[in-house]
């Protein structure tokens, strides 16, 4: 009895030692994760703002075209960029110096004649006419205004100069300079200028990839996992077929871009960076996750249920679409989010097949050009303007919120279709 | 026939001597070839069991059992766990075919006709032998659909109208009507245990069949519900033939007319049940009865 209260310390402590270990490393997956988020968060929020500087544009014909045209072709070809530049000299009538004039022009940024052009076309009765208008300013002065910029650096280390400095604080002072949400980021195509780009060409382009992806991959791996579940004799070819699922499971993804290349660009001929060949690509790669997925969810249906649809002579093929099908699709269908999930996350088979070009325009379809939100935050990632650094984030926090909404979608349907027996 | 030969000499020496010239009156009737005590002949058969061997893989788990079922009559099979009862019974509506190792030899006949022939269908045999489980095994959905699910699929129902009718005579005969009337469009599975059980037994008669094989039908279930089961046995025997493999010999004695003794894969006795619980004539018979072993 003494031998066993001797040791019963020691197991005690060993037990307590074991339950601080596995708390331990929850502890540290958590900080880590909320590491993650709090710096994304941090970089990124500013993003959803952006300054814009009010302007008392004057439409000027002589600039655009003799007051009463209608005609668009006309009116398209007007010098808005003039327009803005001849906006910006009437608000600081004392720069004349050639070289401060293009300082002050950088103020704006080169999408405000864009806007003016926009308002115009859109009703050519205001030329001749005055009026104010909110225009986005450069990224620099962007930077400014949200405090990224060290003003204690020598000027020249800047991207701000001193006489900038003073113009934005005069701006600042007549109320001319604001933060306002920033709906260019979710309804433009990617830019070169940071203010003017946008996630919608890439978020366009992933949902089309993705529908190809789903397309293809979820009634392709649910035949496969039911055909080698219910139907194929267990046999030597059926061990190998299993065993190379599992295997492509594991291959990395950057492989299937290279496959990608191989067959349906360079042998079928299809285009380069649309969305179709990178669903297909990614449609390989999730195939083997909603096999896998598929063939247990298939194996959880109990035996029962089978031999009861057997026993009152079912045939084979009644039973699987009958009963055991729609008591695996629950699992099916999350082992199909997931895989959709990590497809929406993938950039290594896509560089593969051309989708990291640089695409302004929002792809219309399938067959059009386009990038996808994961190549579109490497892309801003790489690039060298400090507007990107918060615009990265910011697309990362995008990323996230779909990945964790397609999680929570997977887990209301499993939760939701889940029967018990 | 030299292992046959080997495997009577085996057996026979264990035949109880006292009762010997009983054995020697009906051994005309016997098998020839198993070794099996007592009436493996009836009159009237449903099905007839020849030479029956089944292999899983290498193994041989049931050896040359030779077997008639009577007509309206409950045929109880009895013996230790992995004696190969439970397997038998799979046998009667070909179950065993979703095992891929199994294989299974010798003649089982219906009506005349072999079950294992290559040209005849599965599934019309299966309709006309139903089957009812260990455990209960309702599909997920509600009870009418539980019900109705056979008749669908046979195309047994003119329409609607018949079907209800179908579903409603099924769980009188189950003895579950009463119980469930109101309540059709809820899940089979929310039933108690006892309660799906006759559910799956009322899912059996569904698509009329002429035998119901059960397996150990009232394992899972209390001792009031395995009441109700029996009672039912009793009275579905008017109209089915059946066949009931039981751990419970209390069971086989109160409610088949007919049993087997099971053991090590072979037919070792089968009697009429009184004759087979009061007067054993074989010593494994006798001592799995009287609970030496088992």
């Amino acid at each position: 009895m003494s031998r066993v209260e001797k040791g019963l310390a020691r197991r005690y402590r060993q037990e307590r030692n074991f339950k601080r270990l596995g708390l331990g490393a929850i502890l540290l997956g958590l900080l880590f994760v909320s590491f993650l988020f709090i710096s994304i968060f941090a970089n990124g929020y500013t993003a959803f703002q952006q300054t814009f500087i009010k302007l008392d544009v004057f439409y000027d014909p002589e600039m655009i075209a003799p007051v009463g045209e209608t005609d668009p072709d006309v009116l398209s070809a007007g010098n808005y960029g003039g327009l803005v530049k001849a906006t910006m000299r009437e608000l600081f009538p004392s720069v004349t110096n050639r070289r401060d004039k293009k300082k002050l022009y950088g103020l704006i940024s080169t999408g405000a004649a864009f806007q003016i052009r926009e308002r115009v076309m859109q009703d050519p009765s205001v030329i001749g006419q005055r009026e104010s208008m909110w225009v986005p300013a450069d990224d620099d002065v962007d930077m400014l205004i949200k405090g990224h910029i060290d003003l204690n650096l020598p000027e020249s280390d800047r991207r701000i100069k001193d006489d900038q400095l003073s113009w934005i604080q005069g701006m600042q002072e007549d109320g001319r300079v604001e933060k306002r949400f920033n709906t260019t980021f979710f309804t433009a195509g990617d830019s070169r200028e940071p203010e003017l780009s946008g996630i919608k060409g890439a978020a366009v382009g992933s949902f089309f990839t993705l529908l190809i992806c789903l397309a293809i991959s979820f009634p392709v791996g649910v035949a496969a996992a039911v055909y080698l579940e219910e139907v194929a004799p267990k046999n030597r070819w059926t061990d190998l077929i299993e065993v190379n699922i599992n295997n492509l499971a594991a291959v990395p993804s950057i492989v299937f871009g290279l496959l990608g290349l191989a067959v349906f660009i360079n042998f079928f001929g299809l285009p380069r960076s649309v969305p179709l060949v990178g669903g297909l690509v990614l449609a390989l790669m999730t195939l083997p996750t909603i096999i896998i997925a598929s063939r247990a969810a298939l194996k959880s249906v109990p035996p029962s249920i089978r031999e009861a649809a057997l026993g009152v002579g079912a045939s084979p093929m009644q039973t699987i679409t009958h009963h055991v099908l729609p008591l695996a699709l629950p699992g099916m269908l999350t082992g199909t989010i997931i895989g959709m999930a990590q497809a929406l996350g993938e950039t290594a088979p896509l560089l593969m097949i051309g989708m990291v070009a640089f695409i302004v325009d929002i792809p219309g379809g399938a067959m059009d050009p386009s990038a996808v939100l994961p190549v579109q935050i490497y892309l801003w990632a790489d690039s060298p303007e400090r507007a990107f650094v918060e615009r990265t984030s910011a697309a990362i926090m995008v990323l996230l919120a779909f990945l964790i909404s397609m999680n929570l979608l997977a887990v209301w349907l499993r939760k939701k279709f889940e029967r018990r027996w | 026939m030299d292992e046959v030969i080997n495997r009577n000499s085996t057996i026979a020496p264990e035949l109880k001597t006292g009762s010997g010239s009983e054995v020697g009156m009906r051994v005309l009737k016997e098998s020839q070839t198993s070794g099996t005590v007592g009436d493996i002949y009836v009159d009237d058969p449903r099905m007839t069991c020849r030479n029956v061997n089944v292999y899983y893989g290498d193994k041989q788990a049931i050896f040359d059992i030779d077997l008639d079922i009577a007509k309206n009559q409950v045929i109880s099979m009895i013996g230790p766990s992995g004696c190969g009862k439970s397997t038998f019974l799979r046998c009667l509506n070909r179950m065993n075919d979703t095992i891929d190792i199994c294989k299974v030899t010798g003649q089982i006949k219906m009506e005349g006709q072999d079950i294992y022939d290559g040209g005849l269908d599965v599934v019309p045999l299966r309709a006309s032998v139903g089957m009812v489980f260990q455990k209960p095994n309702p599909f997920p959905k509600s009870i009418y659909d539980n019900i109705g699910y056979g008749p669908r699929i046979h195309g047994l129902n003119d329409d609607k109208d018949h079907l209800d009718e179908i579903v409603e005579t099924s769980l009188k005969k189950a003895g579950l009507w009463e119980e469930v009337k109101d309540r059709l469009d809820q899940p089979g599975t929310g039933l108690s245990g006892g309660q799906q059980q006759r559910l799956c037994i009322a899912r059996a008669i569904a698509v009329s069949p002429e035998v119901i094989l059960m397996d150990e039908p009232c394992s899972a279930l209390d001792p009031i519900a395995t009441a109700k089961i029996e009672e039912l046995i009793d009275e579905l025997r008017e109209n089915y033939t059946i066949a009931i493999v039981t751990h419970s010999m209390q069971q086989a004695a109160r409610v088949s007319q007919r049993t087997a003794y099971f053991h090590l894969g072979k037919l070792i006795e089968v009697g009429e049940t009184d004759q087979i619980f009061t007067a054993p004539r074989h010593r494994l018979t006798e001592d799995y009865i009287t609970g030496r072993f088992g």
